[in-house]
């Protein structure tokens, strides 16, 4: 890139998380910009503060200390443009994963067609479904009426009606949510999001217009084969802001300095991997995984068609006992290299969601804690995986499409003791098949270049494609059925210098090839026992080209879906042993 | 660094908000003296209603129903009350199925709130009320000793405080509650078996303040008609050596015991509240301070979990068993003993 394509603006993110606030500055660098620094400091959107304003000029403060450059004016306004003393900065974004779910009614006419639909735009934002309404619920209007004035919603999302389809039926089923709307007081009423039969907008404009904050996006089920939320997600993600604004004091104040442009963190993250997504072609997918206290978030996307998920039952804080429900304490058990009872798991999820902010100091607890995140990961990619296109590539089954690359973000990953745990954590709670890239967000920046890109589209391209973002390595993981022991794949690789490793793989083992970071290599991979290994077809080989990441090019032969001994001293040596096979060195 | 703080004090004066979720009708006035277990405030939150369709009932199109109503919107009505009619012969007519008030009166049909149980909103904490907060809620201010928990089945009582707890790692056990209890609030140190919650509930105990309970109790104590609260949190945690000093030489003393969930979104939290005469001093609201030497403090996680300390110094991030690196501090424990915890771990005690 050419120095006079680049504007010499610097920018400022900052990240509003349930657990810490951020501040990340970039600047252009020789030419390029950069990923800077960046400041943290807890989050402070709860009592007894209940403004996100002290976490944000708090961890604008850290970012002064490590930059030198100051943000604030004397009256703690941010200095932007900056006026070329060496303070401020030209540009702001803002994202936000603060606050609780948000409480939601679903309306649709039937209950696996336009209310499933509707259920998964919930899931595209921090949204929690309290109650369901569809043409099959045989309650009186009056009873559906006291049913949403319980739930008290912050948002209700009305589905139904193909194009060209149902109307009346749609427009009874909103009998209940205006007469409910009619009784809450006004400044309690929730914003209503419209999804449906477009043909219908001006009769719900009339029936609802006037008692609630009204929104329209495109019909999410426009035919009973076709689903589309992508349109209706980016409408609920601002919806998201709107109530967050009038819930979190600071906010709004964020979203002036950012001109609007506020985001929820799902949605900056999910613009990184559509983005990447199509430039990285049409093959494979692109995945990102943010395991974080306040819930499991993913994000993939298809030659572009994004699927996102924000799954606050799957977070490590606040949703950990539920995460234990849901999944079932003997699912995480399963994850466990230390002797731990099923009481202790629960006893660590329920004080994980009083102390949400709270460290595990002790092995044991820190193995809980990879074991609730593998399980997260786990059951949020089942979830995910029933919003992917038709058609997808990969091996089939439950089992991940071809992914690349993976972007794993959050403070699980990139506060890891080593490479080696980030690595075994994503390979395990992912289970990525073929070949695949693992690609860590070390400085936790991913989702703030996704808000970044609507200020400036080329600051996120060139921050994406710098070494802010630490390339693991090229994963390689064949599939095969077959007993551990066998060989599942012969492989030789050569080196940019001529040199030559060979190489046979056993299933269920670990293997990393050395390439130094940066470098590339010729990947020869000769699958046995009709070993799938994503190039075509089970059995068939290749010819690819890698680049050596900080874990050189990882062979994952384990298996899939994988499969841990039911003993936990044998998961335990074998944890070890993967560990080592990755890098790790052991105590 | 930012510093959460929970209160564990001897006596203040303090301030707490009690406030409905909806706007509702308040009970109490400015300067009234209240209990712990009296109503300040309630509203029609679970309010059921009626969709009464009188056109049906009169046999007349919806427009024609306005001529024969016979009540107004807004109006109370009682079971059996007229409502539309005499239409036609014999005489059709549309009577109260309820008691209820006439909310709306539109298309031939009558919305109608049915008269129903409200929600209502108890003191929490014994004192006067400061202020009123418009529809929706009152401020108390009380003066005594206050003791925050970590967790609360939802519940209020006010009793005499039995403390049963002989040491910070006393285990209750279902043969320790007995008669001599009934209606006290007792402060029972570790619970492990549902068997224990069932007694109290059983007996009844007024309520239950606990060190700790195994997680899988959880949901068994929320069904409770009594408080239950948690200072420490879930496993087989003492109880710090602070709370216990200060609860526990408050035997038979009056206690409100509010085991409201601890909502860090609003910052309502459980507490049990001992009532002293008050020497007209407000304490300034301290929720959160600053990390720093001399701060007592108490440590959230394993392997000191519930173990209070003094912090002596902040270290920077440091190592830690298990391989995170986090901003830590050196923490005296009473003991004697030295300790590095992560500043996560910590709360300031004030």
């Amino acid at each position: 890139m050419p120095p006079s394509l680049v504007d010499a603006d610097s920018m400022l993110v900052v990240d509003v998380g349930s657990i810490s606030t951020r501040a990340m500055l970039f600047d252009v660098v020789e030419g390029r910009y950069r990923f800077v620094a960046a400041g943290a400091a807890p989050s402070t959107a709860a009592a007894p503060f209940l403004n996100v304003s002290e976490g944000v000029r708090a961890a604008l403060d850290n970012l002064q200390q490590v930059t030198g450059r100051s943000f604030l004016d004397g009256s703690q306004q941010l200095i932007m443009p900056a006026p070329g003393d060496g303070s401020g900065v030209d540009a702001f974004a803002a994202l936000f994963s603060a606050g609780a779910p948000l409480r939601v009614v679903v309306v649709g006419l039937l209950e696996d067609v336009s209310l499933e639909s509707a259920k998964r735009l919930v899931q595209t934002i921090f949204g929690q479904v309290a109650l369901s309404i569809s043409l099959n619920d045989r309650r009186k209007p009056e009873a559906r009426m006291d049913a949403i004035l319980r739930t008290r919603p912050d948002l209700i999302v009305v589905a139904g009606g193909v194009e060209g389809g149902a109307s009346q039926s749609v427009l009874k089923l909103l009998e209940a949510v205006a007469l409910a709307c009619y009784l809450m007081p006004e400044n309690q009423r929730p914003q209503i999001l419209f999804v449906g039969n477009q043909a219908l907008k001006a009769r719900v404009e009339a029936t609802l217009g006037g008692l609630a904050k009204l929104h329209f996006a495109p019909n999410i089920r426009p035919t009973l084969e076709v689903e589309q939320l992508e349109a209706a997600h980016f409408q609920a993600a601002k919806i998201f802001g709107l109530i967050r604004s009038q819930q979190l004091p600071g906010i709004a104040e964020l979203n002036t300095w950012a001109k609007g442009s506020l985001a929820p963190a799902s949605t900056a993250l999910g613009r990184v991997v559509r983005f990447l997504s199509k430039t990285h072609g049409a093959k494979k997918g692109v995945l990102g995984v943010d395991v974080s206290a306040s819930a499991t978030s993913m994000a993939a996307a298809f030659a572009g068609q994004l699927t996102i998920g924000v799954y606050p039952q799957l977070g490590l804080g606040q949703g950990a006992p539920e995460l234990c429900e849901y999944a079932s304490v003997a699912s995480v058990k399963h994850w466990l290299s230390h002797p731990i009872t099923d009481d202790q798991i629960i006893d660590y999820a329920y004080n994980k969601s009083i102390f949400p902010a709270s460290l595990p100091v002790t092995p044991e607890e820190f193995d809980i804690e990879l074991a609730l995140a593998r399980q997260a990961m786990q059951s949020a990619l089942r979830l995910l995986a029933s919003g992917f296109p038709d058609g997808v590539a990969g091996p089939g089954g439950a089992m991940l499409p071809w992914m690349e690359p993976v972007i794993l973000t959050g403070s699980i990953f990139a506060r890891a003791p080593n490479l080696a745990y980030s690595a075994l954590l994503a390979l395990d709670g992912l289970q990525p098949t073929g070949a695949s890239t693992l690609v860590l967000d070390q400085n936790q920046i991913a989702a703030a270049l996704g808000a970044a890109a609507a200020v400036n589209p080329l600051m996120a391209v060139q921050i994406l494609d710098s070494n802010s973002f630490l390339h693991l390595g090229t994963v390689i993981s064949p599939i095969a059925r077959v007993r551990p022991g066998v060989p599942v794949l012969k492989l030789k690789m050569t080196y940019e210098g001529g040199q030559e490793r060979s190489l046979e793989v056993k299933q269920g083992v670990i293997e990393m090839l050395p390439l130094p970071y940066g470098q590339t290599a010729r990947l020869q991979l000769h699958p046995l026992h009709r070993a799938d290994v994503g190039m075509g077809s089970p059995g068939r080989g290749g010819t690819m080209r890698v680049i050596g990441g900080a874990l050189g090019v990882i062979i994952d032969a384990r298996g899939r879906p994988l499969k841990l001994p039911d003993d936990v001293g044998k998961r335990s040596e074998l944890y070890k042993k993967w560990l080592s096979s990755l890098g790790a060195k052991q105590s | 660094m930012i510093a959460p703080v929970t209160h564990i004090v001897p006596v203040t004066t303090f301030r707490r908000e009690r406030i409905l979720p909806v706007p509702g009708k308040i009970l109490v006035r400015k300067g009234q003296k209240v209990s712990a277990t009296d109503l300040v405030a309630q509203a029609d939150l679970h309010a059921e209603h009626l969709l009464l369709d009188l056109a049906r009932g009169l046999r007349v199109s919806p427009k024609q129903v306005s001529q024969y109503i016979q009540v107004q919107e807004g109006a109370s009505i009682e079971k059996g009350d007229l409502l539309a009619g005499p239409v036609g012969f014999p005489a059709r007519r549309v009577y109260a199925p309820r008691d209820g008030k006439i909310i709306m009166m539109d298309g031939g049909q009558a919305l109608i709130e049915l008269a129903g149980k409200p929600l209502q909103l108890k003191a929490g904490v014994p004192g006067e009320i400061a202020e009123l907060v418009s529809d929706k809620g009152v401020i108390i201010e009380a003066t005594g000793a206050v003791v925050q928990g970590v967790w609360g089945n939802g519940k209020v009582e006010f009793g005499l405080m039995s403390v049963l707890a002989k040491s910070p790692e006393h285990l209750l056990t279902p043969d320790q509650i007995d008669v001599s209890m009934r209606g006290a609030i007792v402060l029972g140190g570790r619970c492990e078996n549902a068997e224990v919650l069932q007694n109290a509930e059983d007996l009844p105990l007024r309520g239950l303040i606990l060190a700790s309970m195994p997680g899988a109790l959880a949901k068994v104590a929320q069904k409770l008609q009594l408080p239950v609260m948690l200072l420490e949190g879930f496993g087989a945690r003492p109880m710090n050596n602070v709370a216990f000093k200060l609860l526990s030489t408050n035997d038979r003393r009056e206690v409100a015991l509010n085991a409201e969930a601890w909502n860090p979104l609003t910052g309502v939290r459980p507490e049990v509240v001992i009532p002293l005469p008050s020497d007209g001093y407000v304490a300034p609201r301290r929720d959160a301070e600053t990390f720093a030497p001399q701060k007592q403090v108490r440590i959230l996680r394993a392997p000191h979990a519930s173990q209070t300390g003094v912090l002596l110094q902040l270290l920077g991030p440091s190592l830690l068993p298990s391989g995170l690196r986090a901003q830590a501090a050196e923490v005296r424990l009473e003991s004697g003993e030295n300790v590095i915890e992560p500043l996560a771990n910590l709360e300031v005690i004030g």
